[in-house]
């Protein structure tokens, strides 16, 4: 087996040396009842790399991938460029091989890429602070929720109906299975969701999202204003982080806990996982933050260096008081986020969310041309909603034949509300092209 | 083994550069960057009604300017300051640091399964969903468990559905049990996901063997208790042996048995948890079946469990029906379920990584990996016993625990001989945990390491024992020394926090 060096020569010496007779007689500890006898009859037996490649890629190939085709479908996952240079870094051992940097001497690169990560984070979101990362976004935004209750010493979370629908759900799933209570407001598509009047003295916190589901954006400063006024935390989730190139920042606007998922900068779709949680807040919070954060320090030298450090919050010191159970978090999608954005920089972040939204502006307008189709957004980034004369996931169908994968129909994640039926999630982004919006377009005239 | 009375290395590095050779000084990316500068080109923009609603970014962002060379030489630079387990021996006791092979990197970055998205219409996907359902038929047949739950991100997550849907089983027989109890020797996060789902957690010590003590636990065992939380093999690295008896004590008194399957490592395709009497259990992927640590995740954290908690199981999971494959998304579809822990379906590329090591390996090198792992273990713990204080009489799992009775009185901590073993190229073992000995030293070899690399790492080993023994005390409160930094003060670090880079924050 190619990947285990021991021999039967060095298995008798290493035995002689232990004093047992066998590998067995290592595993005595175990009860005879539960020792099978040799490997599982009922599974393969190992193969060669060419074999495994086939199988893996017999799988791959019964997909349609998203770059085969035209796509256009977002919802919390983007289908962006992935600099070549990014993903060779990734591919170094040292990255790539090395544990959660627990021995910050031989940890350097790890730790400061992470530092480099917290900076960018920050910087992007407007906010104090940022830790080194969390699952994905939807995880990010329950942890920030639970964190809002610590911090408020209060239950219960006011939820957007703008807020992506799995992040509802996990909060929901969070908040059931440890005890708080969420007020969700349903998915509307007016332009004004009335979420003032629904806070009270007890709200622990607002959760909202810019651009929401259905691609709007929102300016936060008047809520968190009403936030702060009735001791409730303003959570702002991002679930496209290159529209932080160019829209104005949930820091700016005055959150106090910002959630981003990061899979749109240096992350593939990937069907989903691995991405990115990206959490920040105000400084005066940090202590109540989930998850691990790396500081500057000094070594014996008196050199700049780079540690983990606050870790009084964390479950493998505080055990049963942590301020979350979070151990692994994202750290190599992390390095991913952070090598894009540093190969981006200022000028080609900026440069690259303008594109995203010259793209998604030029479709929206040839699809509001359309007869049947609206277009709801008055104000979007590379996402909006169009409503069709039909059921949208029966266009999405239709058109996955062609194939163009046309969006996601928002009846996918809310199958239970009529009224969103025929509304589509059209997402753009600098990797579209406009013979593939013609095209798109073209079909809807002659099938609508 | 270096020599004592080696000259320390010069600090701040040559005089000229402040670089020394590979000793390399990098700073921040903030610090190097220009204004103007891309690392990315883009295609010109074109004309369009710009659709902000008056919310566009006023001023700069702040990120510097770096060409791709730039970029590309700072992460390199940055990478040569780690150990990894390609460079180093990395016998970090509970962590399983085993080789990560490349197959797995380049079978997860096909397009036709990293370039999916992940509400593609799921006629378009049904390679996907089979690849996660075959990934699943493997970890059912290796557990010996009738179902998995597949979508948690890390073994933590996974911990919180096992406890979640073993308390929504409770919730479901209209019972309120508020007590879990875990041996001292438990990884942090059963206690931190026991508590967050509301549970009182009830500590069992260990016996003089390192194991469960059978009598507290079954006098500590009520109708109160909801579930136990054991880690098997423990963080010891020794079986449970009384396991069955335990499972038996647990079921006989209405509770639920939650193992911590972060050791799956040490039993997988020779043990199935399921022989054991165990009704859910997490698998960290990135362990057992070496889909990369990454510096700290993304991990894969999929949970087994008993026909009678299969029902409680997460959204979404796959089903396979006349037509092919689909998902079950929606409450509606599955009113027991705990509902979702994560956005999508699970870390898919985490599926393919474990897929292709446990295709690679198949159910005979599976076999092999155990049985190795434990070898490697066993040949450590044999070859130090003597010059080091082993703290329970083997044979072990797959890892080796020592304390540090043996460094009584020289003047050398734990922490001292971990350092030390730094300048020695080998990354340490982990070290003061588990807590139930003191200045702990917890070895994992695992078996991807061959007998050379063990013999030299237990060659030097003994000899840092014998210096310890003998006095050299500044050796050890000396190192790091061939390291790019030396010790950092992580107290300076805690008491004022500098979390991030600020303009003009001197270097």
């Amino acid at each position: 087996m190619r990947y285990l060096p021991l021999t039967d020569a060095d298995r008798r010496l290493m035995l002689e040396r232990i004093g047992v007779n066998s590998v067995d007689d290592l595993f005595v500890d175990v009860p005879a009842s539960a020792r099978l006898p040799g490997p599982l009859p009922t599974l393969p037996k190992h193969l060669a790399e060419f074999e495994v490649e086939r199988i893996i890629g017999g799988l791959a190939a019964k997909n349609l991938s998203a770059g085969a085709c035209p796509s256009f479908l977002g919802a919390g996952a983007y289908r962006h460029h992935v600099p070549a240079s990014v993903d060779q870094l990734l591919l170094r051992g040292e990255f790539l091989t090395s544990y959660t940097p627990y021995q910050p001497e031989v940890s350097q690169g790890t730790l400061q890429s992470l530092f480099e990560f917290q900076t960018q984070v920050a910087l992007l979101t407007g906010m104090e602070v940022a830790n080194a990362s969390m699952y994905d976004g939807a995880t990010a935004c329950a942890e920030a929720v639970m964190m809002a209750n610590r911090i408020t010493r209060r239950g219960w979370a006011l939820v957007s109906g703008g807020l992506h629908p799995h992040y509802r759900e996990v909060i929901q799933t969070m908040a059931d299975s440890t005890g708080f209570a969420v007020q969700a407001l349903p998915p509307t598509i007016s332009p004004v969701e009335e979420i003032a009047e629904n806070i009270d003295q007890e709200t622990a916190c607002v959760v909202v999202q810019n651009p929401d589901f259905f691609g709007r954006l929102h300016d936060f400063t008047a809520l968190a204003e009403i936030c702060q006024s009735n001791g409730a935390l303003l959570v702002v989730v991002v679930t496209e982080v290159v529209s932080l190139g160019l829209v104005k920042p949930p820091g700016a606007m005055g959150a106090d806990i910002v959630v981003a998922e990061g899979q749109g900068i240096g992350n593939a779709l990937g069907f989903g996982g691995p991405h990115v949680g990206l959490f920040a807040c105000k400084e005066k919070y940090v202590r109540q933050m989930p998850g691990r954060l790396c500081g500057q320090t000094v070594d014996a030298d008196g050199r700049r260096g780079y540690v983990l450090t606050l870790s009084t919050r964390e479950q493998h010191i505080r055990r049963e008081k942590a301020t979350s159970n979070i151990c692994t978090n994202s750290g190599l999608c992390a390095l991913a986020f952070t090598i894009h954005l540093s190969l981006l920089g200022e000028e080609g972040l900026t440069r690259l969310a303008e594109l995203n939204h010259a793209m998604a502006s030029t479709f929206a307008d040839r699809i509001a041309q359309v007869p049947g189709c609206r277009v709801l957004n008055e104000s979007f980034f590379n996402e909006f909603t169009v409503e069709l004369p039909i059921s949208a996931a029966a266009l999405v169908d239709k058109m996955a034949k062609v194939p163009i994968l046309a969006g996601v129909p928002v009846s996918r994640l809310y199958p239970d509300n009529p009224e969103l039926e025929n509304l589509l999630l059209v997402a753009v982004t600098e990797l579209n092209q406009i013979q593939e919006m013609e095209k798109f377009v073209q079909l809807l005239k002659v099938w609508l | 083994m270096n020599q004592q009375g080696r000259p320390t290395r010069p600090t701040g590095g040559n005089a000229i550069s402040t670089q020394n050779g590979l000793g390399i000084a990098e700073p921040l990316i903030f610090e190097q960057g220009q204004e103007k500068r891309c690392g990315v080109d883009l295609p010109p923009i074109p004309k369009f009604r710009e659709r902000l609603g008056g919310l566009r970014r006023e001023g700069t962002i702040g990120l510097p300017g770096l060409s791709e060379p730039q970029v590309v030489r700072h992460y390199t630079r940055l990478s040569q300051m780690n150990f990894s387990i390609d460079g180093n021996f990395y016998p970090l006791g509970s962590c399983t640091m085993k080789h990560n092979p490349r197959l797995n990197e380049k079978l997860a970055r096909l397009p036709g399964l990293a370039d999916l998205h992940p509400l593609q219409p799921v006629s378009t996907v049904q390679g996907a969903l089979e690849l996660i359902d075959l990934l699943a038929h493997w970890l059912k047949t290796l557990t010996g468990m009738p179902a998995v739950a597949m979508p948690q991100a890390a073994g933590a997550h996974g911990e919180f559905c096992g406890m979640a849907a073993i308390k929504a089983a409770l919730a479901a027989r209209g019972e309120t049990r508020t007590r879990v109890l875990a041996p001292e020797s438990a990884h942090g996060t059963n206690p931190a996901t026991a508590a967050a789902l509301g549970f009182v957690v009830e500590t069992i010590p260990a016996n003089a063997e390192g194991r469960v003590d059978l009598d507290v636990f079954k006098a500590k065992l009520g109708p109160d208790v909801a579930a136990i939380m054991l880690t098997n093999p423990n963080t010891c690295g020794l079986f449970e042996r009384d396991m069955i008896e335990i499972a038996e004590a647990v079921h006989a008194a209405g509770a639920y048995f939650y193992c911590d399957g972060a050791n799956f490592n040490a039993i997988v395709g020779r043990i199935r948890p399921a022989d054991l009497g165990v009704d859910a259990m997490h698998i960290n992927l990135h362990k057992t079946f070496s889909t990369p640590h990454g510096g700290g995740g993304p991990g894969a954290g999929p949970v087994v469990l008993s026909e009678e908690l299969a029902r409680f199981a997460p959204l979404p999971y796959v089903v396979r029906d006349d037509k092919g494959f689909r998902l079950v998304e929606h409450a509606k579809d599955a009113k027991e379920s705990i509902g979702r822990l994560k956005g999508f379906h699970g870390q898919m590329g985490m599926f393919v990584r474990a897929l292709a090591y446990m295709l690679s390996h198949g159910a005979d090198g599976l076999w092999q990996v155990s049985g190795d792992a434990v070898l490697n273990a066993n040949y450590i713990l044999a070859s130090l016993k003597d010059v080091m204080t082993a703290s329970y009489a083997g044979p072990c799992m797959h890892e080796a625990l020592f304390d540090d009775r043996f460094l009584k009185d020289t003047g050398v901590t734990t922490l001292d001989f971990a350092k030390a073993l730094l300048d020695e190229g080998f990354h340490p073992m982990t070290m003061y945990f588990p807590l139930v000995v003191h200045g702990a030293m917890l070895i994992e070899p695992t078996e991807t390491e061959s007998r050379e690399t063990l013999d030299g790492f237990i060659a030097v080993m003994r000899s840092l024992a014998e210096q310890a023994q003998s006095g050299n005390v500044e050796l050890f409160h000396e190192a790091p020394r061939q390291t790019p930094l030396r010790r950092l003060d992580e107290t300076l670090a805690a008491r004022r926090p500098v979390l991030k880079w600020t303009k003009g924050q001197p270097k």
